[in-house]
């Protein structure tokens, strides 16, 4: 259980980083600063939050589309992930790869990915990585409601569970599977009922309340680390758009249902945590957002200081020597 | 040197690489033989028929410290892991700006003239070629089968080996040893100066038994195997274009976008090389049909010696033979 005061507050600061980036990353390309596709992560950060505050540096992840929240909470450096939206030298692809394929290898972060359902298999084989290693690390492989229609997600669920993989399969169940809705796209909309099929325990957990999802992660994480998979779901709702490219798209879910799910804010609801108890005051919330926006205008320096990479690098990392 | 199977070559690869390092493991649907029996269930896996997961956990445990060796049995299953082909594996690394290295190498058999009909008999290394970011052997010896394989397996990249199904049980010398063949190296399997035939796997000794026949009319036939389709040697190739000046290709793939096509374009688009063309290229492959069942259908869609013969006197031709 998260309970200790700096524990919170370091999840709460994490939330909010994640919030403000990705808002951050919506205005920079309306103005053109940074280009291709942004699927922002806003209104889903008590997931990325709560399950990699149960991971060590040495536990790996794999992410999607939708993969900045991912990012930062496994520890990446949002200076570096702000220079690769940029396409600069110093991102973390050195410009190759933006924001739809941002990793950090060093610190369990293996990638961002475009496909629905792509990072399931890759999840499985960093699993079995640790499996054969033998020191108790755990791979966990965020995916979204959509991805459960993919036939990738089911030949995971079947491996992993056959192997006992140290694994868990994190479904952030958003509500929308790119613009369609749950209902309409599965005959169940507890995705985390697909685990029965696989024998593995199946969580379903109120995904915007990140001691929730932290309890839930811990249980999970730890069976990995012990006795194998387990697939935990975690409702929630993205607040933005499922994708931009020049332009924000028009909004096409009905007002009561977003009315309704914003005002199930994870990041307000920690804050309310944190101030009826007493472990934070007003003023000190207002530094630590403050700390945060300070952080983002640093980010965006560190990126427009670095250089675009030279032409002549464009067939470098193709192939290892 | 020692007599072995094509077959036996390859798995004498996988073996030796797996005791050589304990991080080669390997993942298939079944093997040939008994590999867990020397090196255990964990490093040995029979896996549920998962194409898809099992292409991709090659990639995961890859980037994570192992050199996984992923067997789809037949290249006709390699589709089903479409994804982790394409969008995965041959972008990874690039992708994420070569952070990590991806050495897993996938094996599965390629090639018709088995009766297997039209799911079983394909030969798409060219769409494997054009993704730019794998690398691709296609042996047609046991030696090289071995050399390649092994070569394969210590590249620090996602490496596709196309075992040819008809040249499983054929036998050649393998040097004893730790054997290795280097990726990206042609080798000219027959010296001549009259024409060069580029040939890939099964079409090697066909292209051989060919030089052969035609010696005795005369015709100086060389005869050069790429090996590796990604790298390609291209100037092995080209040497050999220029010395001969004219330029037979074959292969079992249907001709449209295929290696053969590659080929013909890397030689003519070399200044040097189309300068002393003496005859339009030819290309001898495939019909463009699914490859069908009944035996005298299959003979027509594929290659014959005798179609090999033909395009042979054509580019002879087409221009005198220097004297």
């Amino acid at each position: 259980m998260a309970s200790d005061t700096p524990q919170l507050l370091q999840m709460l600061r994490t939330m909010i980083l994640i919030r403000e980036f990705d808002e951050l990353a919506i205005r920079l390309r309306v103005a053109g600063k940074i280009y291709g596709a942004v699927h922002p992560y806003v209104g889903q950060e008590a997931v990325a939050v709560g399950v990699c505050s149960t991971l060590t540096v040495k536990d790996r992840v794999t992410s999607t589309h939708r993969g900045h929240g991912h990012c930062i909470a496994k520890g990446a450096d949002i200076r570096r992930m702000m220079a690769e939206l940029f396409g600069r030298v110093d991102g973390y692809c050195k410009g190759k790869g933006g924001s739809m394929h941002i990793a950090d290898f060093a610190v369990g972060m293996l990638g961002a990915n475009g496909i629905v359902g792509g990072g399931l298999p890759i999840a499985c084989g960093a699993a079995l990585a640790a499996q054969l290693e033998g020191r108790g690390d755990v791979t966990v492989c965020f995916f979204g409601d959509g991805a459960a229609a993919e036939g990738e997600f089911h030949e995971a669920l079947n491996i992993a569970s056959v192997w006992r993989l140290p694994i868990v399969f994190v479904c952030e169940n958003n509500q929308y599977a790119a613009n369609n809705a749950v209902g309409v796209q599965h005959p169940l909309t507890d995705i985390s009922a697909h685990a029965a099929a696989y024998a593995m325990p199946g969580v379903k957990v109120d995904g915007n309340d990140v001691l929730a999802v932290h309890a839930a992660a811990t249980a999970a994480v730890s069976r990995a680390r012990r006795d194998g998979p387990s697939l935990l779901e975690c409702k929630t709702y993205r607040w933005r758009f499922h994708a931009m490219r020049a332009a924000i798209p028009p909004e096409t879910r009905p007002a009561e249902e977003i009315a309704e799910w914003t005002a199930r804010d994870p990041v307000a609801r920690l804050e309310r945590h944190l101030l009826d108890r007493g472990a934070v005051s007003p003023a000190e919330l207002e530094k630590l957002r403050a700390q945060v926006a300070a952080d983002l205008e640093a980010a965006v320096a560190f990126a427009e200081a670095s250089p675009f990479p030279d032409p002549r690098d464009l067939l470098v990392d193709m192939f290892a020597d | 040197m020692r007599e072995i199977t094509f077959q036996r070559a390859l798995e004498e690869a996988v073996a030796e690489e797996m005791r050589r390092d304990a991080r080669v493991i390997t993942m298939a649907t079944d093997f040939t033989g008994d590999p867990a029996a020397e090196f255990g269930p964990a490093r040995v896996r029979y896996t549920p028929i998962s194409e898809a997961v099992l292409t991709g956990m090659g990639l995961g445990a890859a980037g994570s410290g192992f050199r996984p060796v992923v067997h789809w049995r037949m290249v006709t299953f390699s589709f089903v892991a479409m994804d982790q082909v394409v969008n995965q594996a041959s972008k990874i690394r690039y992708m994420f700006g070569g952070q990590a290295n991806f050495p897993v190498t996938y094996r599965c058999t390629t090639g018709g003239g088995m009766g297997l009909a039209a799911q079983h008999s394909q030969s798409p290394y060219s769409m494997w070629m054009h993704l730019a970011g794998l690398k691709i052997v296609l042996p047609s010896t046991p030696a090289d089968a071995k050399g390649l394989l092994k070569s394969a397996i210590r590249d620090d990249n996602p490496v596709v080996s196309f075992e040819c199904s008809r040249l499983a049980g054929v036998s050649g010398a393998v040097p004893d040893g730790d054997h290795l063949v280097p990726l990206g190296v042609a080798d000219v399997k027959r010296r001549g100066t009259d024409v060069t035939i580029v040939a890939l796997a099964y079409y090697v000794q066909e292209a051989l038994a060919v030089a052969e026949a035609l010696a005795g009319e005369g015709i100086s036939v060389e005869v050069v195997d790429p090996r590796t389709l990604v790298p390609m040697d291209v100037e092995t190739l080209r040497a050999s274009v220029r010395k001969t000046g004219r330029l037979v290709v074959v292969d079992e793939a249907p001709a449209t976008c295929s290696a053969a096509s590659e080929i013909a374009a890397l030689i003519a688009e070399d200044p040097e090389t189309f300068g002393v063309l003496r005859a339009p290229i030819r290309r001898v492959c495939a019909v463009p049909v699914p490859v069908p069942y009944s035996p005298p259908l299959e003979q027509a869609a594929l290659p014959s010696r005798e179609d090999i013969k033909v395009a042979v006197y054509e580019v002879l031709k087409d221009s005198p033979r220097r004297i």
